[in-house]
């Protein structure tokens, strides 16, 4: 018991709190990069322009076969031999956002194709353009069939970051690790924490998503 | 790169093997354990409803790396000593389980209760229809998501690395630190995972379509 | 199918990409020039190790006799209104980051061994270490010779492994991605002995009671700063620095201020 009076110093926390700060930062930066570069993507691959389709489909199934470690390594040590030098913030979003794209794609892909075809062909005999019937007709009917895909892999965007501690990143997991490594008694403390911190926010996201989705059923 | 593979194929090898073994076990053990938290979530019973959902939750909402961090440093210390391979492999494990509960629920679920019913009134127990009728349907709409666990968990298992659990990561770390050769350690170890993540995706793509 | 192979373009122009590009060699241009002109010098640490590159919980910031060092050396080099930047390291991510040109030079317990001559230059030694065992109080082992049979715990990427590999070839050695977690697998019981130098765990045992250093230094590890290749000015520099620090006294107001309290450990045997 003296263990957790001593581990949750103020300092102590306060230190875990900026660590989550972190980790709920580099959460958010990268699902609204990877919302918008995973909507584009998604878009290419289900519209079957020549090649380019094929390539961006290929990219993003090596993407999302690729364990996200992996990825982290690559744009930590491997992007600056193409003259880019990210620190581990940007590098940690960077690699998070690679990876979410690559999965949101195929979201947005298959919430395209659950749009009934007609739909496509009856705003096009209105005369609207490819483009337009995509963007007022059915991304806006496909985005809200996806909410629950996409708040899910909010969700697992924010446990990921943790792998990020392997690059150094200050985030939650990073500064929980400082602490019980520096005093082994305040590993069961620190993990308590960790946990308890991870849990409120995803499973407060998962509320929020339930909601929502109440909402827009009703 | 070709003096790597071929100068540490061996470990290559050793890794590769060490995570399709942690991955096999922890698809089978959390198939298991997810199926019988999924089985309790749907049961008339309140309290075991609400057992099933905890747990789910619980574990759907802390990072793997969390669990399996726990399972390699706390266990040890006040319970049984278990090595990094092992507590790898339980942290997948229950990871993993709480997603194939949801998958396995939602399989059940999606199942009409007028089979339940059927079945029950031809005289079955709740378990025997449950066993004979509803299961054998349910994983047959799980099997691709199933599947796709099984991606996920290979990926998945790089957490290994974190552990010392000898899988491919960990010798991709060793190879990077001991070849000073980085790129090109952690994209031979890239293939080597995309050698079969990739064809199971694959699989399973085609398996949806000819099911739907 | 008849696209199969039209469908492997893609993968293997990726690979012959990213492969072709890692063999492009690294900014050209002195590193020292660099830093005169933007007056910084940038700097791996370690964010891990007590009493040499630790993160302060209280303000986030590294501290330790590395980082006091590189603070210093820059005032040197760079004269009064030098800057020193900070970038955490591990044993696993130094070199690559330094190869890439994310720091400038490592200054985080980083032993002078030929392996890593032939990929990046080093300094003369700033700080000599040796190699030793840390272990719970109760263990049996005393020395080397005591590992047979037993598992020790190292960090990825350090050189410690690939000592002991040769001085207790029966041990099983685990490696761990850095001594926060290393220590944390000691105390869980994942391991029966701790190496690495005898600094960084005269540190650790300072922190966790009921741990001891044990079995001398069985190597000698000259801690070095490291720059890459073709950065002679820089190894020069930072040598005339070091020799500076040492004449002034201030390198043993270092020590003492580090490792004066380490009990059990003589600091006056590091004075230069």
């Amino acid at each position: 018991m003296q263990n957790f009076i001593d581990a949750y110093s103020f300092i102590n926390l306060r230190f875990l709190l900026m660590g989550l700060g972190v980790t709920v930062f580099i959460s958010v930066v990268s699902v609204i990069l990877s919302f918008i570069l995973g909507s584009i993507l998604g878009i290419i691959r289900y519209t079957e322009i020549k090649y380019l389709s094929k390539i961006v489909g290929f990219i993003i199934d090596i993407m999302r076969n690729l364990p996200l470690l992996l990825i982290i390594f690559f744009t930590y040590f491997g992007l600056p031999n193409l003259g880019f030098k990210p620190d581990t913030i940007p590098a940690a979003i960077l690699a998070m956002t690679v990876f979410e794209s690559a999965m949101i794609a195929e979201i947005v892909r298959s919430g395209i194709l659950a749009v009934p075809k007609g739909q496509m062909e009856g705003s096009r005999s209105t005369g609207m353009t490819y483009l337009q019937a995509m963007w007022y007709i059915i991304l806006p009917q496909a985005y809200k069939k996806m909410i629950p895909a996409i708040v899910s892999q909010f969700i697992s965007l924010i446990k990921d970051t943790s792998l990020a501690t392997i690059i150094v990143v200050p985030e939650l997991m990073q500064h929980a690790q400082i602490i019980y490594g520096q005093n082994a008694n305040f590993i069961i403390p620190m993990f308590v924490a960790m946990s308890v911190m991870y849990f409120v926010v995803c499973y407060g996201l998962s509320l929020l998503s339930k909601g929502i989705n109440r909402r827009i059923k009703a | 790169m070709i003096n790597i593979i071929s100068n540490h194929w061996e470990e290559l090898l050793n890794g590769l093997g060490w995570t399709l073994l942690s991955s096999i076990l922890a698809l089978f053990f959390s198939l298991i354990i997810g199926s019988f938290f999924a089985i309790m979530e749907v049961l008339p019973s309140k309290t075991a409803r609400v057992i099933g959902q905890i747990y789910v939750e619980i574990f759907r909402n802390i990072p793997l790396l969390v669990i399996t961090m726990f399972f390699y440093l706390v266990i040890p210390m006040y319970v049984v000593k278990i090595n990094g391979f092992t507590a790898g492999t339980i942290g997948l494990t229950i990871y993993t389980s709480a997603f194939i509960a949801e998958t396995v629920r939602s399989g059940i679920q999606s199942i009409d209760i007028g089979q339940m019913e059927g079945a029950r009134s031809t005289g079955m127990t709740y378990w025997q229809s449950m066993r004979y009728i509803i299961l054998p349907q349910a994983f047959k709409i799980v099997i691709p998501p199933l599947g796709n666990q099984f991606v996920n968990l290979v990926k998945n298992s790089s957490v290994l690395a974190f552990v010392a659990g000898f899988d491919l990561m960990y010798q991709g770390n060793m190879l990077a630190s001991t070849t000073f050769d980085t790129i090109n350690s952690y994209l031979i170890v890239g293939l080597l995972y995309l050698v079969i993540t990739l064809p199971m995706s694959y699989y399973m793509q085609h398996l949806e379509k000819k099911m739907a | 199918m008849k696209n199969k192979k039209l469908f492997l373009m893609p993968f293997l122009l990726i690979i012959l990409l990213i492969a072709g590009c890692s063999n492009g060699s690294v900014a050209e241009q002195s590193v020292l020039e660099n830093a005169k002109e933007s007056k910084t010098i940038t700097w791996g640490v370690k964010a891990d190790t007590k009493l040499f590159g630790l993160t302060d919980v209280r303000d986030g910031q590294q501290k330790g006799f590395d980082v006091d060092m590189a603070k210093l050396i820059t005032k040197k080099i760079l004269g009064k209104d030098g800057k020193a930047k900070f970038v955490t390291v591990t044993s696993q991510s130094r070199i690559p980051l330094l190869k890439n040109g994310n720091i400038d030079a490592i200054i985080a317990t980083m032993t002078n061994t030929p392996e890593r001559s032939k990929i990046v230059d080093f300094s003369n030694s700033y700080f000599d270490a040796g190699q030793s065992l840390l272990v719970p109080d109760n263990s049996p082992i005393k020395t080397t010779a005591d590992l047979k049979n037993k598992t020790v715990l190292g960090v990825v990427g350090s050189n410690s492994v690939e000592n002991i590999k040769k001085v207790a070839p029966d041990a099983k050695v685990l490696q761990l991605q850095d001594y926060a977690q290393a220590m944390s697998a000691l105390k869980s019981g994942q391991g029966d002995a701790l190496t690495t130098d005898n600094g960084i765990l005269y540190g650790m045992a300072v922190q966790n009671k009921g741990f001891k250093v044990v079995g001398g230094t069985f190597t000698k590890e000259p801690y070095s700063i490291a720059v890459n290749k073709d950065q002679r000015d820089f190894v020069k520099a930072a040598n005339k620095a070091i020799k500076e620090i040492e004449a002034s006294g201030e390198y043993n107001e270092l020590i003492k201020k580090w490792f004066g309290d380490v009990p059990k450990f003589n600091y006056k045997e590091l004075y230069r």
